[in-house]
């Protein structure tokens, strides 16, 4: 019998990145109880990603120490409908994290804005290229929100996060040595760019032989010492290499710890429980309005924990799962065409160039975020009438690191064990590098997200049911990005090059990205999203959703720059529109 | 101020036969409720003397005492002071604080053991103290009874205090300088007195009694070594502005110097609550403190100070950089930190065993945390390493021993600290 606990303000499903942002951004009204649940560990830059022995690669990156744990929890997989789907034993593809801080904490820190015609992708592609461009089982389509409304927003999550980069365009003007594709921003970034890698020297001088504009990417690892937005401070960053899978333990890279947290912590209307794990939103007797949540703590008791207002923070699939499991909003049906949570679910398709060097280039001294990157290739930036496809990707090397156990390529056709691995290994370790191809994925009708029928998590309700491939437009796509990487690589003067084109289905099993979206889309029409503009379900007003479950398709970059801009778009909407009048904030 | 009369051990026995408790001063306290200005005042001077840190214990209720104070002597409990009629002191009269504070004697006619520092704070003001027995009035009382002292004989009779009294202490109001500004006499009252700065800052004899004429050169408190607010170039404050001094405690860091160990609380519950005023003050009085600093030592070289570059640049040049500048507002610069060059070494081996927080504060939030190297340093590196940055890029100060290292992180399990 669950014990039913005192009444909260807002209760946040999740404490990562999103959360953290809410939470700053609401309890900024000082009679407002928030409350944020964690169904894992507290964790702070010190002790836990402690510079005495965050560089422990096998115990953080082999064992994935960070991650969350499919023995509580996991999803089953399959490519199509005629297949039976199988649970995930062990983490693969993607790496949702659990504990404070969320992928927040393990990520690269690698920040991009969405173009302008990434928000209205549908009405781009017919516009430009006539609605019959779009094949008929391609479910993309636009946001409801425009740049232009969330470019304060971006440049707030910049001034926060404090980016390190080089401005494009400013207020309209192409800036020189900066991404000229990307969409007008009011100013600069807040800190200048981080310090060159040789790899990315020569990769910027073969994209320019090749006839491109390379620029210095955006990190969220700080290239100066920088105080943020809420007075937090944070340290220069060591390019120690070790930004992905791991912590950061001298305070540079941007995670809620390293921005948010040592703000959130002084207000006394905002708690945060970890290890407690919620599994249902409630809803009262007409469906229409949520009346809080349970939750099972690490004893294993069940509580229900009322609040007027329900905010879902957690990983983009374990929201959708959380409303399929609740009933908010309608289920996907992909064989009636009919529902709206599960449906748009995409991924992102990666590819690369692996790239040998005549010189030692030291890919040791990296950063996450540390590359040089091209964004001919993106979405809006070329004519995609000859190629026949939609969307695109930016191309980029990137110095992340180069840990012993996993960081390391190795030329094609070299032994995989042994005397002549271990020979190729010695020549090529300070000698390589790789380009990447990050591709966006287009949402059809066939990807999508349901109930398992068959298969339940440690608290005995279903797991999610992940039914996805990449379709004839994405390997299109990602053929043609990798083919231009190639032709970076043949400027470069190098030894070798070796191109990994993604091939066949998609599989689950080899880490790729944890760039999981939609399943919640957002739209302005009820009929194919199931959140408003403002991140507010269409069916019960008093839940929000957070994070890339909302996207309608997915992007050719990392999501979370825009991840967070629309966490700063939603909260703007909440404080000032719906805790005024609490309400649908759009009309269906 | 306590003021070092005697040294002679012979005579600590000689006038143990004619102690007696001290006649109590005449006291002109008035009996109505106090005013909210008086309650007010009484907690920021409650904050000046920074009494919650030693009367809370970790996770304890404000004020209810149980916190353990380590001395030379033995562990001394701090007492609940909280105005619970039987266990804290609400049936204390202002009176009776008065004589707690000003002569080191409780309620029931026993002495107070120096842990509780009457020797600094029997210069507050008859006024003070009835604002501060006002406020402390207004606090949740707590039922818990004060936990004895755990010290050895003789220390464990208190009687020896009267003792202790009659050689090292003189009971004494502020009454200021005439001839210094009124900044400079607020500044004195405050550091002096209730600020009770010199019972970490100033040298102890073997005793646990200062001595007027080092105040403020560098001492022991809590096991840490809190260096001198003195005007030395090298290891004291010759070298920070007024303003950096006020930074700091208003903050927890400057450009020159983070606050860390038992300083860190000390910004943390106290200082940095004070208002800027007063802070100036303190400060004009510091800046006025004399340079008796000595001579620097050569700068050590050898194959100690060798091993501790490499220490450093693998573990420290991350944060602090190669050149031991460090990063402006995040990481404290090493290179001429009067802190780093401190007389004695014991803050920072513990440190870099121990780690340290910068405390967050108000204006400054981060909390910035060095980690604990204990586990991945060994005594014989942390030695290495504290004598590397000790006579690094200009700095001057004497050697740590691998042995002194050792000696700091068993002080540090049996204090229940560290890994």
């Amino acid at each position: 019998m669950a014990t039913r606990l005192k009444e909260v303000d807002v209760v946040l499903v999740g404490f990562g990145l999103t959360a953290s942002i809410l939470a700053q951004e609401l309890t900024e009204d000082r009679a407002l109880q928030v409350l944020a649940l964690e169904r894992g560990p507290w964790r702070d830059t010190v002790p836990d990603f402690s510079t005495a022995w965050i560089q422990d690669e096998l115990k953080y990156a082999v064992r994935k120490q960070m991650f969350e744990d499919p023995e509580r929890e996991t999803l089953t997989f399959r490519n199509s409908m005629d297949q039976r789907a199988l649970p995930m034993r062990h983490l693969g593809s993607f790496l949702p994290a659990a504990g404070v801080g969320g992928a927040a904490v393990h990520w690269n820190g690698q920040y991009w804005r969405y173009q302008p015609v990434d928000f209205m992708l549908r009405s781009h592609v017919e516009q430009r290229y006539g609605k019959q461009f779009i094949p008929a089982d391609m479910t993309i389509q636009d946001w409801g929100v425009t740049y232009e409304q969330l470019e304060p927003c971006y440049d707030r999550f910049e001034y926060m996060l404090g980016i390190s980069g080089k401005a494009g365009n400013l207020q309209g003007t192409v800036q020189q040595g900066g991404n000229p594709f990307e969409g007008p921003r009011r100013r600069d970034f807040p800190n200048p760019p981080l310090k060159r890698s040789y790899p990315t020297v020569l990769f910027d001088k073969g994209a320019r032989a090749a006839g491109y504009e390379p620029f210095p990417c955006a990190a969220a690892n700080t290239s100066r010492p920088y105080k943020n937005i809420y007075g937090v401070q944070m340290g220069e960053c060591t390019y120690c290499g070790y930004c992905e899978w791991f912590g950061c333990g001298n305070y540079s890279k941007a995670s809620p710890q390293t921005t948010i947290l040592p703000a959130l912590r002084r207000k006394s209307n905002f708690e945060c429980r970890t290890h407690c794990n919620v599994t249902r939103v409630n809803l009262d007797s007409t469906g229409r309005r949520a009346t809080g949540v349970m939750y099972v703590d690490a004893q294993g008791r069940e509580f229900e924990q009322p609040a007027q207002l329900v905010i879902l923070c957690a990983y983009a699939q374990h929201n959708v799962r959380l409303m399929l499991l609740s009933g908010i909003g309608k289920p996907y049906d992909p064989v009636a065409n009919t529902g709206v949570v599960g449906r748009n679910y995409a991924y992102q398709i990666m590819s690369s160039v692996d790239v040998f060097f005549k010189e030692i280039i030291n890919p040791f001294m990296g950063a996450g975020a540390l590359g040089q990157g091209i964004n001919e290739f993106n979405t809006g930036n070329f004519d995609h009438g000859p190629h026949g496809f939609i969307g695109g990707g930016y191309i980029a090397l990137w110095t992340t690191g180069g840990r012993p156990i996993l960081q390391h390529y190795l030329p094609e056709g070299t032994p995989k064990w042994g005397a002549g691995w271990k020979k190729a290994l010695a020549e090529n370790y300070l000698k390589a590098s790789s380009i990447q191809c990050h591709g966006s994925v287009m949402s059809y009708r066939s990807n999508y997200l349901d109930l398992d029928p068959t298969w339940k998590d440690a608290y005995g309700n279903p797991l999610l049911r992940l039914t996805f491939d990449y379709q004839k437009n994405e390997h299109a796509m990602s053929d043609f990005l990798t083919d231009k990487a190639v032709s970076i690589a043949k400027a470069m003067d190098l030894r070798s090059y070796h191109a990994k084109q993604r091939k066949g289905h998609y599989s689950i099993v080899p880490y790729q990205t944890t760039h999981n979206t939609g399943g919640a889309a957002m739209g302005s029409d009820p009929s194919n999203s199931a959140v408003n503009p403002y991140l507010q379900s269409w069916d019960v007003s008093n839940v929000f959703v957070m994070g890339s479950s909302v996207f309608p398709q997915n992007g050719g970059y990392n999501p979370t720059g825009t991840v967070g801009a629309l966490a700063y778009w939603a909260v703007d909407a909440i404080r000032n529109r719906y805790l005024k009048s609490p309400g649908p904030l759009m009309q269906a | 101020m306590g003021k070092y009369r005697a040294t002679a051990v012979g005579a600590l026995w000689f006038a143990l036969a004619f102690a007696g408790a001290p006649a109590l001063p005449a006291w002109t306290g008035n009996h109505g409720a106090p005013h909210y200005s008086e309650i007010a005042r009484g907690r920021y001077l409650v904050k000046a003397g920074d009494c919650a840190y030693c009367h809370t214990a970790d996770n304890g209720k404000p004020f209810a005492g149980g916190r353990a104070v380590p001395t030379p002597f033995g562990i001394i409990y701090s007492t609940n002071i909280t105005p619970d009629k039987d266990t804290g002191i609400g049936r204390w009269s202002e009176a009776d604080l008065y004589r707690a504070m000003h002569s080191g004697i409780d309620r029931r006619g026993n002495h107070l053991y120096p842990a509780f520092p009457y020797p600094w704070y029997t210069e507050v003001t008859p006024d003070d103290v009835k604002a501060i027995h006002a406020y402390l009035a207004t606090v949740e009382p707590v039922r818990k009874h004060d936990r004895p002292p755990e010290l050895s004989w003789p220390f464990s009779m208190r009687s020896l205090m009267a003792v202790w009294n009659k050689l090292y202490f003189d009971e004494g109001t502020f009454t200021g300088n005439p001839r210094k500004s009124a900044q400079w006499n607020r500044g004195a009252y405050l550091v002096e007195g209730l600020g009770h700065c010199g019972a970490c800052h100033t040298p102890k004899n073997f005793a646990g009694a200062t001595k007027a004429s080092d105040a403020f050169e560098g001492g022991y408190g809590e096991h840490a070594f809190a260096p001198s607010l003195a005007g030395g170039l090298r290891d004291g404050l010759g070298g920070w502005t007024a303003g950096e001094i006020v930074e700091y405690l208003k903050t927890g860091s400057n450009a020159k110097s983070s606050a860390a160990g038992p300083m860190a609380d000390e910004v943390l519950h106290s200082t940095q609550y004070l208002s800027d005023q007063d802070l100036a003050a303190m400060a004009a009085y510091l800046k006025g403190l004399p340079n008796n600093e000595s001579k620097a030592p050569d700068a050590a070289t050898g194959q100690l100070v060798t091993l501790g570059r490499d220490v450093y640049a693998d573990d420290c040049s991350g944060c602090h950089l190669r050149s031991g500048e460090g990063q402006p507002g995040v990481f404290p610069p090493l290179k001429g930190s009067s802190a780093i060059q401190a007389a004695k070494a014991d803050t920072l081996v513990r440190i870099v065993l121990d780690g340290a927080q910068v405390p967050p504060t108000a204006s400054k939030p981060t909390g910035l945390e060095m980690p604990s190297f204990a586990e991945k340093l060994d005594d014989r590196q942390v030695a290495a390493v504290v004598s590397f940055i000790r006579n690094a890029w200009g700095n001057r100060a004497a050697t740590v021993s691998q042995g002194e290292v050792a000696r700091m992180r068993s002080q540090m399990h049996q204090d229940g600290g560290g890994p």
